[in-house]
């Protein structure tokens, strides 16, 4: 399970200036051509309540769509099946003008009965969505969870029109009606397919599935009857599935493939990035990404703010981002540096094992003590775990390294007693939306740090909770600043208290075959990794 | 023989039906809760209660696997966690390609092992069965990866005679069989060697030289006949590993077989697939003894079912 949740995909505010709408809708790009992306692991359901893993992802945006979405590239927030929307001047009350003409694969005209339907399937019990849980600002959902989905919060005014009415004023709600899990479904087709709809999906994306051969391929054909002029530009996906890394990178080499699913594998990265021959073929881009270390804040030495902090200043963030390949920046704080709200000022611990070690001494331990770190056994976790015990070793701190699969490392965060430090790397870590709360609530916030939550560090600041509600509640626009102000002073009070050891921020590099154009920031399109199907397209058909 | 078949058919329903039994168990003790994988960082605990609820996990433990024993009974294997699929519907997908592989497998090992086991008995302390059986040693210990990737380097990289990687055609096939037959041969030839070099000794063996019967006539007709009895029993053996164990040669080679789907599920801790993959390689290794134990007496009349 590399990535049940680490997924969310998303990433960056990359700071492209020029919208790609322009530069792909332009009239000198032919539509037609096919494209072929490789992957390892098989594909997970595509049902878009269900997926939640970077590879399904990016391929359910391309099958279906939600009220808003992102401009290509950016992590601007624009409508989507949306033509317009209106906000309350309180922010409680959102209505949505759904776009005329939209189709579903079926045939069926889309309407507001369809976006009342979908979000109310995500979030029914019976769904069982691991998405539900973004949904809990609208009216209703408390009843809506715990009986049969139906949300009172969401109004169908008129085929066109949808309204809904939040239970708390939430400025992040228009990023959550652009995830996944809020796409638009049409009923009649779940209902036919039950619980297999993840297999054959019908949405009114871009592409629709043309075929589905399990362990093999699935294949994307262009659907002719998409709502936007121009698009897709391919008329065909074929995604190979089984196909290994290095062995996917050979055929890319020889022509076979398009682009590398998985990426570049880590252990030719630099030959490949060195090499001429691949300039203009490796796209790089910044992710909304944090590799951290967790320290159980209830757990004995770790109650001691200054034992967190020695571990803080104890690990060499340069040498691991140099065991990597490079593939990353040093972190200073939970933020990655392309989200809102990040602090550019601050420093952070920086490397000192000096200082680290006074700090241990004065916290009452001169001679270090003996404890434990939990990783991920997928490459190169364990590479990053053995680097970190390492650098502890070096001021004293004895940590023997268990690395797991990924399922009992969760299991054993989600415990209290269950995991004095756990490295985060392949779990948990991207951001769902671009908005600085997404990496507070469940990691940072006293409602993850409850037994089975993902708040490893069982870190819970009551006072830091009321201010992130708070931040969360400014909606109007005119506070976009200020609500970015209060969140970034929220992780800087939290490196305070320093219940993680940020290590890296990764970046992202897509590799794709030269018949490949587009931009390079829709090979590394922070909303769609590691492309985004809509906008690439073939030059041999230019 | 149909009371023989009778009692091995018990044994192998009370052989798989101990493997559900300890597969429940280990994984049941894992310290990974579906649920909460399913239900995803942001849910409450209300919603991981209802789904543990939905998939049976709040039973005690006996209930649960009562309730897999019946729906397996009726052919359920239940539903991936992960895929959100039937299991049953997932190792059905893989099986074709599983057992083409097995077969160009088992063919190659066959073709190397015999070839270099009955090379190196007739030549025994020669050179040749010196090299036969130090390059025998050496596949058997290569690892898997480094075989295939060998193997995809020369012949489908530099010299384009094969595809890179994948699944469907013949020229498909050649490769990751290969990789098998070049690691599995190796102890074939061992076998062989050792089994020929025992029969060769054989009175009837100086009997039929001594009637002037040439020495391809001796080894081909005379003695190979016996040769390959301790082989037999290690095709059914190869016949439950290449159902369960082929996931490096799969991987390297994009083979869609049962390998890979064990892996993943191996990975992702998907409970449902695991049990479904080891009782499907569990049926093979049950099969694949039962069929060399059958084949068994056609090549040896003396040995009996009993």
């Amino acid at each position: 399970m590399r990535t049940l949740m680490l997924a969310g995909a998303l990433a960056s505010a990359l700071l492209c200036g020029t919208a790609l709408t322009e530069a792909a809708g332009a009239a000198d790009i032919k539509n037609g051509g096919s494209m072929i992306v490789t992957y390892k692991d098989d594909v997970a359901t595509l049902d878009p309540a269900i997926g939640y893993d970077w590879q399904n992802w990016s391929m359910i945006k391309a099958l279906f769509d939600g009220l808003m979405d992102y401009e290509p590239g950016t992590t601007t927030l624009r409508p989507n099946l949306a033509e317009s929307y209106e906000m309350s001047a309180d922010g409680m009350t959102y209505t949505f003008k759904l776009r005329p003409g939209v189709k579903f694969h079926n045939g069926r005209a889309l309407t507001a009965e369809d976006i009342k339907y979908s979000i109310e399937r995500t979030v029914n019990p019976a769904t069982q969505s691991p998405g539900a849980g973004f949904f809990g600002s609208i009216k209703g959902f408390e009843a809506a969870t715990a009986g049969d989905g139906s949300l009172s919060g969401i109004t169908v005014v008129d085929p066109r029109t949808v309204r809904i009415e939040l239970s708390r004023p939430d400025a992040t709600f228009l990023h959550v009606m652009a995830i996944n899990f809020s796409f638009a479904v049409p009923k009649e087709e779940v209902e036919k397919s039950g619980a297999d709809f993840g297999k054959q999906p019908v949405g009114t994306g871009a592409f629709k599935l043309a075929e589905w051969v399990l362990g093999q391929r699935v294949v994307f054909e262009r659907n002719p009857d998409y709502f936007e002029q121009g698009l897709p530009h391919l008329d065909q996906i074929t995604f190979e599935i089984g196909q290994e890394p290095t062995v996917a990178l050979l055929r890319l080499e020889r022509g076979e493939v398009d682009v590398l699913g998985d990426g570049i594998p880590p252990a030719r990265f630099l030959e490949v990035r060195g090499n001429a021959k691949n300039k203009g073929l490796i796209a790089e881009g910044g992710q909304l990404h944090t590799g951290y270390v967790t320290m159980n804040v209830t757990m004995e030495p770790f109650d001691d703010v200054r034992v967190r902090r020695a571990v803080n200043m104890a690990i060499n963030k340069d040498r691991i981002v140099r065991i990597i390949n490079g593939r990353a920046v040093p972190a200073t704080q939970p933020l990655p540096p392309t989200m809102p709200g990040y602090a550019k000022d601050y420093k952070g611990y920086g490397f000192d094992q000096n200082k680290a070690k006074a700090l241990l001494a004065e916290a009452g331990f001169p001679d270090g003590f003996d404890t434990e770190i939990l990783a991920n056994n997928t490459d190169p976790n364990p590479r990053i775990v053995q680097a970190i015990q390492q650098d502890l070793a070096a001021v004293g701190i004895r940590a023997a390294v268990k690395t797991l699969a990924q399922a009992n490392v969760i299991a054993a965060g989600g415990e209290q007693q269950g995991a004095p430090m756990i490295w985060s790397g392949g779990m948990a870590w991207i951001a769902d939306f671009p908005d600085p709360s997404n990496f507070y609530g469940p990691i940072l916030g006293c409602a993850g740090a409850v037994p089975g939550g993902w708040n490893w560090s069982w870190y819970c600041n009551k006072d830091l909770d009321a201010k992130a509600a708070a931040a969360d509640a400014m909606v109007d626009p005119a506070k976009k600043e200020e609500r970015t102000a209060a969140w970034r002073d929220i992780y800087l009070r939290i490196m305070e208290d320093a219940p993680w050891a940020p290590v890296f921020n990764e970046q992202r590099f897509t590799m794709h075959s030269a018949r490949m154009g587009g931009p390079d920031a829709i090979f590394v399109d922070p909303v769609h990794i590691p492309v985004n199907y809509e906008q690439v397209y073939a030059t041999d058909v230019q | 023989m149909a009371g023989y078949l009778a009692r091995r058919v018990v044994q192998a329903v009370l052989i798989l039906l101990g493997v559900t039994f300890i597969t429940f168990i280990l994984l049941y003790l894992l310290p990974a809760d579906p649920a909460r994988q399913i239900a995803g960082r942001s849910a409450t605990a209300a919603t991981v209660q209802s789904i543990r609820q939905q998939l049976g996990l709040d039973l005690p433990l006996w209930q649960q696997y009562l309730r897999y024993l019946g729906n397996l009974a009726q052919g359920d294997m239940g539903r991936s966690y992960i895929q959100r699929t039937e299991v049953a519907s997932l190792v059905w997908s893989r099986l074709p390609a599983t057992l083409l592989l097995m077969a160009g497998a088992i063919v190659c090992e066959l073709a190397i092992g015999l070839g270099a086991g009955i090379l190196a008995a007739v030549r025994r302390g020669r050179p040749t069965d010196t090299a036969i059986m130090v390059a025998s040693f050496l596949g058997v210990s290569a690892p898997q990866f480094v075989v295939g990737i060998l193997l995809l380097y020369v012949f489908a990289v530099q010299l384009g005679w094969f595809p890179i990687g994948g699944y469907g055609t013949f020229a498909h096939l050649v490769l990751p069989s290969l990789t098998l037959g070049i690691l599995g041969g190796g102890w074939y030839s061992r076998m062989a060697r050792s089994s020929m070099v025992d029969v060769l000794r054989q009175d009837y063996i100086r009997t039929a030289r001594a009637k002037g019967a040439g020495s391809s006539r001796i080894v081909l007709i005379h003695a190979l006949r016996n040769a390959v009895l301790p082989l037999i029993a290690m095709i059914g053996l190869d016949i439950g590993i290449f159902m369960s164990g082929a996931v490096v040669v799969e991987s390297v080679f994009g083979w869609p077989g049962i390998g890979q789907l064990t892996w993943q599920a191996i990975q992702q801790v998907d409970i449902p697939v695991i049990m479904g993959v080891t009782l499907t390689a569990a049926v093979f290794i049950v099969l694949g003894n039962l069929l060399a134990d059958l084949i068994a007496p056609l090549a040896d009349p003396r040995i009996k079912l009993r």
